[in-house]
C-alpha cells in the first residue's frame, strides 16, 4: 500500500511537469546561459514567427543529458556562453552540420564552424581594466605586459580554471606557444596582489578598493556596472583597455549556438538561428548583454558603442578550444589558484 | 542466497525479531528498492571506467595533496563547529529550564531553512570591502584603502567552514534532540545518584546512548560538505569537489570526474564504516519507564543566561543576519524582482519537495523495518548500498540519474517502435519524476539513516510481545513501531523536504523545459552577482522552510507528551 501511495505521489508529480511537446509551433533550447539573459530575445522572436521558445538552463550537465537522450532527445539548440563548451558539444558528435547562406552571410568565418557545427552569436573582449588614478593611461596596453615584473603584487584576476581565462591562456598558447606562455602565465601568477576569487567584477571593486591596480575582466560586466547605479561608482574608477590593439587584436569570445543532431524541430530551430545573426536580434541581444554583435554589419550599441574600437583577434576560436586542455593543465603547474 | 547469508553471518546476537515464515516479502522489498535507487550511484562507478584520459598522474603532481588536505581541513572545521553547537544547543533545550526554552527549541532549526550558498553571498556582502561592516571601520579610523588595515577574508577556508558549519549544525542538534528526548530519564538519575556531576553523565551516559544518532547526523553534515561545490567554489576553496568539476568542466573528462567521485565515495564509506566499526559491540534499547517526564534541571539566573547565549548565538549569525540583509535587498529591489513567476515557482518546489519527502520516508521506513528484521550482513550492506546518493555531488548525481532513465526511455521507444511503429520518446527524462527519483536518491539516507536509529533504541520485546500476540510483522510496525517512531518520522520528513527546497544542482540539470523551483530561480540571478534581484526568493525559500519546520518541531516535542498520555 505504501508502495502505491510513493507511485501515486510521483505520478502526480510527474503529470504536473509539461511534457516538452514536440509538436509544430515550438523550438527547445538547453541553455548554459541564463533564461532572463536570453528572454527578451526569444520573447521578440517569438513575435515575429510566432513560434514558442522552450529554455532549460544549467551550468554543467547539459551535454551529458543530450548524449544519454540521443535520438529521442527533444533539444533543438544549445546555446553557450563560450567556446569551450559548444567545441565540447561538437567533439560528443552530438551537433549537426549546418550549411545555411543567412547564417554564413551573417556570421563571419573566424566565429563559426567550418562545416556549421556552431556559430558565435556575441563576441566580447577580454579586457585589462586600471585604475585611474594609479596607473597611468598607456602603461599597459597588451596582455604579453601583465607578466612585467613592474606590476608585482598589483594584478587581480578570477580564478585561472574559469573558462573566460582559460580561453584566453589558449589564444596564448596559440600565438607564443605552450613553453612561452607558461612562462608568460607564471609571470602573470607572481604579480598577483591576492589569490584569485571571485567573478571578473569583483576584480574591478578590488581596484576601486585599493587591493590592485590592474585586472582582468569580460568587457561586459564593465557595462553592467556602468549601468547600475550602485555599481556605478566602482567601475568609474577604473579606464578599460583594450589588450593588443595595435597588434594582432584583442581575445574575445563568444556565446554561440549550435543545431542538435536530434533536433524534433529543425525548421524551427534553424529559424532561431538566421534570427538570433540577423540585424535587429543582434541589436537586442547585444544591447541587452552589452556585448559586440557577431554580425559586422552591426554596430555596436548602448555603452558598448561608446568605448574604442574593438579590434578583435582573429585567430579562430576553434583553434582555442583545441588548446583549452593544455591551458587547463599548465594552470595547475604554475598553481595559479592558489 | 540471502537466506543462507543470514544463517551464517549472525555472529553476535541471533537476531530473536527474524520471523521464520514472513520474512521474504520485506527482504525482497529491501532488495528491489535498492537495486532502483543504488542506479545513480552504479552510473556513475560504471562511467568511471571509461575515461578520457589517465588525469591521475597529472593530479598527484599538482594539485591533488592541496585538495585532499583542503577537504579535511574542510571536514574537521566543520565537524567542530558543527557538534560543539549541536550537542550543546540540543541538551540545554532539552534538559534545562530558561527563558525562551520553547522559542528556541524551533528556532534552532532555522539556519537549516538558509541555503549554503546563499549564507556565503549573504556574509560576502557584509564583510567585504565595501560592504557595511567595512565601511564603518573605515570611517571611525579614517582608513583610505584597503592597503592601511587588514581585515580576515571571508572568502577563505575558514570562511567556508563557518558558513557551512552554521547551516550544517541543525542536522546534528536535530537527531541529538531527538535521541535525548528519548531517551530514559532513570538512566540520568541513576547516573546522577552514583555520584556523577551532569557534565560527567552527559559524556559518560547520555552522550554514549545518543551517539547512533549524533553519527548519523554528522556523517550527513560531512557528506553536505564534502559535496558541497557553490560555497566552496564562491570562496575560492579548492577541495576534492573543486577538483572533479575541474576534470569535469574544464578537461570535459567526465570518466575522470567519476573516479574523483567513487574516491570520494569510498572516503565517506570508509568513514561512516569506521564509526560503526568502533561501537559494533553496542546495543541499545531504551527501557520500558521512558516514558517518564522529562524532569528538567532547574539552574540559577547566571547559567540560564548562558543557555541563552548559547542557543541564540547560532540563530543570529546563521538565520537573522542572512534574512535581515536579505529583507534589506528584497525591499530595494523589489520592483525588480517580484513577478508573476513567483507563485508558480514556489509551487513547483512545494510539491517537489513534499513528493520526496513522502517517498524517502516510505522507502526509508521499508528499508529501515526490513534491516530490523533481518540483522545480517547482506541486509546491512542493502542498507549502506541505498544511501550512498548523499556522498556524492548533485550534478554528479543528476548525469548517474540521466544514464539509467534515458536508457530505459530508449529501449521503452526502440522496442515501441520495432514492434507497433509508435514512438514514445521519452517518458521519464526531462520530467518531474527525473527531480523526485534524484531527490529521493540523494536524500534517502537521510531519513533511512534516522529512522534505522529510531528502531534501534525500540527494544526487541516490543515486537516479540506484538509478534507472541499475533500481529504479522507488518501490524507490528504499523501498530506498535509507527506510533513510537512518531517523532523520528516527522524529523526525518522535515529535513528531507527542507533539503529538497533548497537543492539546486540536480535540479537545475533534470529539470523539464521552462520548469523554475525557487532554488533555480535564486541561482539564475544570484549567480550574474545579482544578489539584490535574488534575495527575494531567496527569501522566499528561507520562510518556506521556516513553516514546515515550526509545524514539525512542536510535533516532535508534543510527540513524547503524546507517548506520555
Amino acid at each position: 500500500m505504501k508502495m502505491k501511495l510513493a507511485a501515486a505521489i510521483t505520478a502526480c508529480a510527474v503529470t504536473l511537469a509539461p511534457l516538452p511537446a514536440a509538436a509544430s509551433g515550438e523550438v527547445n533550447i538547453y541553455s548554459y546561459r541564463q533564461e532572463f539573459l536570453l528572454k527578451p530575445l526569444l520573447d521578440a522572436f517569438t513575435e515575429e514567427t510566432g513560434i514558442k521558445t522552450n529554455v532549460v538552463f544549467a551550468r554543467q550537465g547539459l551535454a551529458e543529458r543530450l548524449e544519454r537522450e540521443g535520438r529521442n532527445s527533444p533539444a533543438d539548440v544549445v546555446m553557450t556562453v563560450d567556446i569551450s563548451r559548444i567545441s565540447d558539444l561538437v567533439d560528443r558528435d552530438l551537433t549537426a552540420a549546418l550549411d545555411n547562406e543567412t547564417l554564413e552571410k551573417n556570421i563571419p568565418e573566424n566565429l563559426r564552424h567550418p562545416e556549421g557545427k556552431w556559430f558565435g552569436l556575441t563576441t566580447r573582449g577580454r579586457m585589462i581594466f586600471t585604475s585611474l588614478d594609479r596607473v597611468e593611461e598607456g602603461a599597459i596596453t597588451t596582455y604579453e605586459e601583465l607578466a612585467d615584473p613592474k606590476w608585482e603584487g598589483r594584478i587581480c584576476t578570477r580564478s585561472g580554471k574559469h573558462p573566460y581565462n582559460i580561453a584566453l591562456i589558449s589564444s596564448m598558447i596559440a600565438h607564443h606557444g605552450a613553453e612561452e606562455a607558461e612562462k608568460w602565465l607564471q609571470g602573470l601568477k607572481d604579480n598577483l596582489a591576492r589569490k584569485p576569487q571571485g567573478g571578473d567584477r569583483d576584480q574591478i571593486k578590488a581596484i576601486a578598493e585599493g587591493v590592485c591596480d590592474v585586472a582582468i575582466g569580460n568587457s561586459y560586466y564593465y557595462g553592467i556596472m556602468l549601468q547600475d547605479e550602485e555599481q556605478r561608482p566602482v567601475a568609474e574608477q577604473v579606464r578599460i583597455v583594450f589588450p593588443n590593439s595595435d597588434d594582432r587584436g584583442t581575445h574575445i569570445n563568444i556565446s554561440g549556438i549550435a543545431l542538435t543532431r536530434s533536433a524534433p524541430n529543425r525548421d524551427n530551430a534553424i529559424a532561431l538561428m538566421e534570427y538570433l545573426s540577423s540585424a535587429e536580434a543582434q541589436q537586442i541581444y547585444a544591447r541587452a548583454n552589452n556585448e559586440f554583435p557577431g554580425n559586422p554589419n552591426v554596430p555596436p550599441t548602448g555603452i558598448v558603442a561608446e568605448w574604442d574600437e574593438l579590434n578583435p583577434d582573429t585567430l579562430p576560436l576553434q583553434t582555442i578550444a583545441e588548446h583549452s586542455p593544455e591551458a587547463v593543465r599548465m594552470v595547475d603547474r604554475v598553481d595559479y589558484d592558489r | 542466497m540471502n537466506q543462507q547469508a543470514a544463517v551464517s553471518d549472525v555472529p553476535v546476537t541471533p537476531s530473536p525479531l527474524t520471523p521464520r515464515r514472513t520474512s521474504k516479502r520485506w527482504l525482497i522489498a529491501a532488495t528491489i528498492i535498492t537495486a532502483i535507487v543504488a542506479l545513480p550511484v552504479f552510473s556513475i562507478a560504471w562511467l568511471a571506467f571509461f575515461p578520457d584520459e589517465n588525469i591521475w598522474p597529472h593530479l598527484l603532481e599538482t594539485t591533488l595533496p592541496r585538495y585532499v588536505w583542503t577537504t579535511l581541513l574542510l571536514m574537521a572545521g566543520i565537524s567542530v563547529i558543527t557538534l560543539s553547537i549541536g550537542l550543546a544547543t540540543a541538551w540545554a533545550v532539552t534538559m534545562c529550564e530558561f527563558p525562551g526554552r520553547k522559542l528556541f527549541e524551533w528556532a534552532l532549526l532555522l539556519p537549516f531553512a538558509v541555503p549554503a550558498y546563499v549564507i556565503a553571498y549573504v556574509y560576502t556582502d557584509l564583510l567585504q570591502y565595501a560592504g557595511p561592516v567595512q565601511g564603518a571601520l573605515r570611517d571611525w579610523f579614517g582608513w583610505q584603502s584597503a592597503r592601511d588595515y587588514w581585515f580576515p577574508e571571508i572568502r577563505s577556508l575558514w570562511g567556508a567552514t563557518l558558513m557551512l558549519g552554521l547551516v550544517l549544525y541543525p542536522y546534528v542538534y536535530l537527531l541529538a534532540r531527538a535521541a535525548f528526548l528519548e531517551q530514559s530519564p532513570s538512566l540520568f538519575a541513576v547516573s546522577r545518584s552514583l555520584g556523577h556531576s551532569a557534565l560527567s553523565t552527559f559524556f559518560r551516559v547520555v552522550l554514549p546512548i545518543a551517539r547512533p544518532a549524533v553519527a548519523v547526523g554528522l556523517s550527513l553534515v560531512l557528506m553536505e560538505a564534502l559535496n558541497d561545490f557553490g560555497t566552496v567554489d564562491y570562496f575560492a576553496v579548492h577541495t576534492l569537489t573543486a577538483g572533479l568539476f575541474d576534470t569535469w568542466m574544464n578537461l570535459g573528462n567526465l570518466g575522470g570526474a567519476a573516479q574523483i567521485a567513487m574516491v570520494m565515495l569510498t572516503f565517506v564509506v570508509v568513514l561512516v564504516t569506521l564509526e560503526r566499526y568502533s561501537r559494533r559491540r553496542q546495543k541499545q534499547y531504551a527501557g520500558r519507564d521512558s516514558r517518564a517526564p522529562i524532569q528538567r534541571f532547574v539552574i540559577s539566573r547566571p547559567r540560564q543566561w548562558i543557555c541563552v547565549a548559547v542557543c541564540a548565538a547560532p540563530i543570529l549569525l546563521g538565520f537573522v543576519v542572512p534574512a535581515v540583509v536579505l529583507g534589506h535587498y528584497a525591499l530595494i529591489y523589489f520592483e525588480q524582482s517580484w513577478t508573476s513567476d513567483f507563485l508558480n515557482n514556489a509551487a513547483n518546489s512545494l510539491i517537489l519537495s513534499t513528493s520526496a519527502a513522502l517517498t524517502t520516508l516510505v522507502i526509508g521506513l521499508i528499508l529501515a523495518y526490513s534491516r530490523r528484521l533481518h540483522d545480517t550482513r547482506p541486509m546491512r550492506t542493502l542498507m549502506r548500498l541505498s544511501s550512498l546518493g548523499y556522498a556524492m555531488p548533485g550534478a554528479v548525481l543528476a548525469v548517474g540519474v540521466i544514464v539509467p532513465l534515458a536508457a530505459f526511455d530508449n529501449q521503452i521507444d526502440a522496442w515501441m517502435r520495432d514492434s507497433f511503429g509508435i514512438s514514445t520518446g521519452l517518458l521519464l527524462s526531462g520530467t518531474g519524476f527525473a527531480l523526485v527519483f534524484a531527490y529521493t536518491v540523494r536524500f534517502l539516507a537521510v531519513s533511512a539513516g534516522s529512522l534505522e536509529s529510531g528502531l534501534q533504541k525500540i527494544t526487541p520485546s516490543m515486537d516479540m510481545a506484538a509478534r507472541s500476540l499475533g500481529r504479522s510483522t507488518t501490524a507490528t510496525l504499523l501498530q506498535v513501531h509507527l506510533p513510537m517512531l512518531r517523532g523520528t518520522i516527522l524529523t526525518a520528513a522535515l529535513v528531507v523536504f527542507v533539503d529538497c527546497m533548497k537543492e539546486l544542482p540536480a535540479t537545475l540539470i533534470l529539470r523539464p523545459f521552462n520548469f523554475d523551483t525557487l532554488a533555480t530561480y535564486v541561482y539564475q540571478y544570484a549567480s550574474d552577482e545579482m544578489l539584490g534581484i535574488s534575495a527575494l526568493p531567496a527569501l522566499i525559500i528561507v520562510v518556506a522552510g521556516i513553516v514546515p519546520i515550526i509545524l514539525m518541531s512542536r510535533s516532535i516535542g508534543s510527540a513524547r507528551a503524546y507517548s506520555q498520555q
